[in-house]
């Protein structure tokens, strides 16, 4: 099955710490072959078009290494802020918290390898 | 030549003991009956006002009391008004605060003035005129007071009719009833985006048989608390879609058909029992008619 990674994000993110998450993140993606992401933002209460973008990005990034992400503890200001705003989130799967997310990511990943081989879930 | 209205001033000036004296028997006299320590703290608020009335009248003696020179009285007046009608005294016992007081106020002016009519004439009327703005600001200020406590529940009573209600573990419905104004529907789309975190709940169904009219800001709301409940990881159902209303947001252009709808609660809580994995199953009943299990 592979590892999982959880990635919690606490602080504000700015251009350069980001780079440095997705530099990390792809690193370990492929150190420790792992299949699936969790992104826990729940300790942030503000998110912007730049986060939503870094989300995005990871979330593709992560995909061309073969591992599946999902995006958890949205708090509820953030999720009517991102949809005020109109802030295409399209192709980034959520899940309430840490829990529905890998149950989330074992479908994601099951999902995905139907596409291409077949992986057997132990 | 000497201003006129600067001989309220002067009154003040020397009897100020005995009219806060007078002031605090008529006050016993005519308003209701308090308790020492009620007693003790009126008293001590009345001293205070004179005392804040003596020093406004010496620094603007020509009766208008809306600069900032009459600061003091007034933010003491609004403070005690707010107060009163917080308290349950009714306008009259707060306004009569006030108007108890002219009676003392002519008393010192006719002691003082006594030997000439048409000075002391002069100055009872100034002080009339005093006083009535006074005592007008005082009402005014105890209507505010109780006008905000109406509309402070007005707001909770809109907070209570839209409760979010836990229908299975894993399921919440809320229904709505009444009008949805702008206002509201961000109260509500708080209230379930929370209750969903709160719960973890992955379904969460609203129910709008209880909203008579559906508007495209109605409509514009309800979708983005959809797009919200989705974005955190929850699936979100509309129900109770009347024929009216049906026809109504087909004719407004909305686009709903990245939402499921429901005509009923029962249908929507079918659906989202089955998405979950959920299966209900009714069990045969033994007997005929006598026992329903």
């Amino acid at each position: 099955m592979g590892e999982f990674l959880l990635v919690t994000i606490q602080v504000d993110m700015h251009d350069r710490l980001a780079m440095t998450l997705q530099d990390d993140l792809t690193a370990q993606i492929v150190k420790y072959r792992a299949h699936g992401v969790l992104i826990d933002i729940s300790a942030l209460e503000i998110v912007d078009s730049f986060i939503g973008r870094m989300l995005a990005s990871i979330a593709s990034m992560a995909r061309l290494l073969d591992a599946e992400t999902v995006v958890v503890g949205m708090q509820p200001a953030v999720a009517i802020t991102l949809v005020e705003l109109g802030l295409p989130m399209q192709g980034i799967r959520t899940a309430l918290d840490v829990e529905k997310g890998m149950t989330a990511l074992r479908s994601a990943i099951l999902e995905a390898g139907r596409d291409g081989y077949s992986r057997s879930i132990g | 030549m000497p201003s006129a209205k600067n001989r309220l001033s002067q009154t003040f000036d020397k009897r100020e003991h005995e009219i806060v004296t007078q002031w605090l028997e008529q006050q016993q006299a005519t308003g209701r009956k308090l308790n020492a320590a009620e007693r003790e703290q009126t008293n001590r608020l009345s001293r205070e006002f004179v005392r804040s009335l003596r020093a406004a009248l010496e620094r603007n003696g020509s009766g208008d009391i809306s600069g900032s020179d009459w600061a003091p009285v007034r933010d003491l007046l609004a403070d005690f008004s707010s107060q009163r009608a917080k308290d349950g005294y009714s306008p009259r016992e707060t306004a009569g605060f006030i108007f108890s007081l002219k009676q003392p106020v002519f008393s010192a002016l006719r002691a003082e003035l006594g030997s000439d009519p048409s000075a002391l004439a002069d100055e009872i009327w100034l002080a009339t005129l005093l006083l009535d703005e006074l005592g007008l600001m005082t009402t005014e200020a105890y209507q505010k007071t109780r006008e905000d406590v109406i509309l402070r529940q007005q707001k909770e009573l809109l907070e209570l009719s839209t409760p979010v209600v836990r229908l299975w573990e894993n399921i919440l419905a809320l229904p709505l009833i009444g009008t949805l104004d702008s206002a509201r529907t961000q109260v509500v789309m708080q209230n379930l985006l929370e209750a969903i975190v709160q719960t973890r709940s992955d379904f969460a169904i609203i129910d709008i048989t209880g909203v008579p009219v559906v508007d495209t800001l109605v409509a514009q709301h309800l979708l983005k608390t959809v797009a919200a409940a989705r974005l955190m990881g929850a699936d979100c159902l509309i129900s109770g879609i009347r024929p009216q209303i049906a026809q109504t947001i087909i004719h407004l252009g909305v686009d709903l058909s990245a939402v499921t709808t429901k005509a009923t609660l029962a249908d929507a809580f079918d659906l989202a029992l089955r998405r979950s994995g959920h299966k209900v199953v009714r069990e045969a009943s033994v007997a005929s008619g006598l026992t329903v299990r």
